[in-house]
């Protein structure tokens, strides 16, 4: 059985180049075995399909003119600062979080992880209900932060931003943890006999040496934030300019415009090959 | 010390300068119960085989492993409650541990820095250091581009740029190859001469402990079984594992006279004059082989065995025997030659008493 963890520490050993493997270099023109071949050709297949079929039916001639509309950059811009605004959230609370999973002993360790990787398997749209029942107006916390402060999440773009941080924040939590476990904690130790509080050791020691796992993290949680739609549209709505991000706006496009759906795709498309083929670039030569 | 010697300023404070500790850590069936006490200035190795306990009882003075009983007093003052980042201990990691994200500098100042030196002091006082240890030149390197040799100057700069009053290193030398080894181990030792504090070190080579400590202690299981100089503990070894380290055939009996008699085995005749539970020892040079059981032989010590095994020692051949007297001989590969020494061969061996040592159990 695959556990969430292991999943998600494959897809980051993909995205930064993962654990070296020495290239077979004739071992695929000799003798693979058919019943393994067709499979996995129809599997390719099937991956890359759509997203040829995206590229062929692309109204092209359309296409400057449906990208330079004010709703489409409007999305795109919400999307953006949401995306970023989850991810760098995530981070402030998720790398401690991480910390203090793979670092600590405390009772009941084992099931806090278990629910920190909840988010990763439950069906969005869940989390949104979910949110709604703590946050909402009316909510379990909800109701205090309207009383007390005025604060109001849901459908709002602060909701937004709740909203994917609920979902792509596991994948940072367990990306950090992954290279935080695989980190030498004695680095940690060694800095306590020089004088380093436990703190100052986590801040200049093992933060340095664990960032390409925090930015690993940072990216699967950006890019899952970036796509986020079920808990979204549930705590947040589907307002544009406040609360329509592309996903969302893809959707509502299919509807009456087959053809700005496209475009918006393609956008989606676009920053998603890019942020890969940036972090290939970056983490397979560097290190 | 002679008696002329004028008192020396720390002997004068032995009850409060130095190391005194009680070092008791139960984890599991284990327990660690060793009792160190240690004048500035004085270098102690704890040796001892794997799994003693000597890492241990290195990190319960560092204050790394909780103390489950007993005391730990440095120049008067309890650390028993410090925690690890207030000791004043400096310490050498085993695979040294340099942070691999920072250059050399930046690695020894790093202690200076968290002790609340600011940033351009912290980086004197490293640079100085490093001067010292001619590493002057790789400042600027990060710890992968050291090599072996440097890297241990530079963990060592690290642990002392803090002003500690323990130093402690884990097995100081066993991360390098045998070459850089002699040379790092020389500069170690006179490094730890240069150093005014206590010096604990762990390790299993006898070598590198008896180069560089003035005194041996010896921890197997847990506890002390045998403390004292190098040269002591060389020729008086109490145990097996000690024995078998300093290269020694050792055995354990009930002396009468001239006559130790074995608690499993033959008697042994000494020329010492010994009376009460005794050790024999005597070095695999002294066993003389023969064939057949030699012909009107004065020797008193002659045993009937077999040989288990043997194996090149040097430009030696050493055979190990089983038999009437489980022992290890030398011989020369001349002689192992003419005596057609092979796996289950039987010999007569002999020991001349002048070459046996006997002493009190």
């Amino acid at each position: 059985m695959i556990s969430p963890h292991d999943k998600s520490a494959a897809v980051a050993d993909t995205l930064t180049g993962g654990p070296r493997r020495r290239r077979v270099r004739n071992g695929a023109s000799r003798g693979v075995p058919l019943p393994l071949l067709v499979p996995a050709l129809a599997g390719l297949a099937f991956l890359l399909l759509p997203l040829i079929a995206l590229l062929v039916r692309a109204p092209w001639s359309s296409l400057p003119e449906q990208l330079t509309s004010a709703e489409v950059w409007q999305a795109l811009r919400l999307s953006l600062v949401c995306a970023t605004a989850a991810t760098a959230l995530s981070l402030v609370v998720g790398v401690p979080l991480a910390w203090l999973l793979a670092r600590t002993d405390f009772p009941g360790r084992g099931l806090v992880r278990a629910l920190v990787t909840l988010p990763l398997v439950l069906p969005p749209v869940v989390g949104g209900v979910a949110l709604l029942l703590a946050l909402g107006r009316n909510g379990v916390v909800g109701q205090w932060l309207d009383s007390w402060f005025g604060i109001t999440l849901p459908f709002t773009t602060a909701g937004v931003i709740v909203a994917e941080t609920f979902v792509a924040m596991p994948f940072l939590v367990i990306s950090v943890e992954g290279t935080l476990r695989a980190a030498d904690p004695r680095y940690e130790e060694a800095a306590t006999t020089l004088g380093a509080s436990r703190f100052t050791a986590f801040r200049r020691i093992t933060l340095p040496l664990i960032m390409p796992g925090i930015a690993a993290g940072s990216v699967l949680a950006w890019a899952r934030a970036l796509g986020e739609f079920g808990a979204t549209i549930t705590f947040a709505g589907n307002f544009p300019g406040r609360t329509q991000t592309m996903p969302l706006a893809v959707y509502l496009a299919l509807q009456n415009d087959p053809a700005a759906a496209i475009a918006l795709s393609l956008v989606l498309l676009a920053v998603s090959i890019a942020v890969l083929a940036g972090l290939r670039d970056r983490w397979m030569t560097a290190s | 010390m002679t008696e002329a010697s004028p008192p020396r300023l720390d002997t004068v404070a032995a009850g409060d300068a130095g190391l005194d500790a009680r070092l008791v850590v139960e984890r599991g069936p284990f327990r660690l119960d060793v009792t160190l006490a240690v004048a500035p200035g004085d270098v102690v190795a704890l040796l001892g085989p794997n799994g003693a306990g000597k890492t241990t009882a290195l990190r319960a003075l560092a204050g790394l492993t909780p103390l489950t009983g007993g005391h730990l007093r440095l120049d008067g003052t309890s650390l028993d409650r410090t925690p690890p980042e207030s000791r004043p201990v400096g310490v050498v990691f085993q695979d040294y541990l340099l942070f691999p994200h920072l250059s050399a500098l930046d690695n020894v100042a790093f202690g200076p820095r968290c002790r609340g030196a600011t940033k351009a002091e912290a980086r004197a006082q490293a640079a100085e250091w490093l001067d010292r240890m001619d590493l002057a030149d790789h400042a600027s390197a990060k710890p992968r581009r050291l090599s072996g040799g440097q890297a241990q100057r530079v963990a060592l700069a690290r642990a002392l740029a803090t002003g500690p009053r323990l130093l402690l290193l884990d097995e100081p030398l066993a991360a390098l190859d045998a070459r850089t080894r002699l040379e790092v181990r020389a500069q170690l030792r006179r490094h730890l001469a240069g150093f005014e504090a206590v010096a604990v070190l762990v390790t299993h080579d006898p070598l590198d402990a008896m180069v560089l400590a003035d005194r041996l202690v010896v921890i197997e299981h847990g506890r002390i079984v045998q403390e004292g100089t190098p040269a002591d503990i060389a020729r008086h070894p109490r145990t097996d594992y000690i024995a078998q380290l300093v290269g020694l055939n050792l055995y354990r009996g009930l002396a009468d006279g001239h006559t130790v008699r074995l608690d499993k085995g033959p008697d042994i005749t000494t020329t010492e004059l010994l009376s009460g539970p005794a050790f024999v020892a005597f070095p695999p040079s002294a066993v003389t082989l023969y064939r057949e059981r030699p012909a009107g032989s004065s020797a008193r010590n002659l045993w009937r065995c077999e040989v288990a095994g043997l194996e090149t020692h040097g430009d030696q051949i050493r055979a190990d025997l089983t038999g009437e007297l489980p022992l290890a001989a030398d011989v020369t590969t001349v002689a192992a030659a003419e005596l057609d020494l092979h796996t289950g061969a039987a010999v007569w061996a002999t020991v001349k008493a002048t070459q046996t040592h006997a002493y009190p159990a």
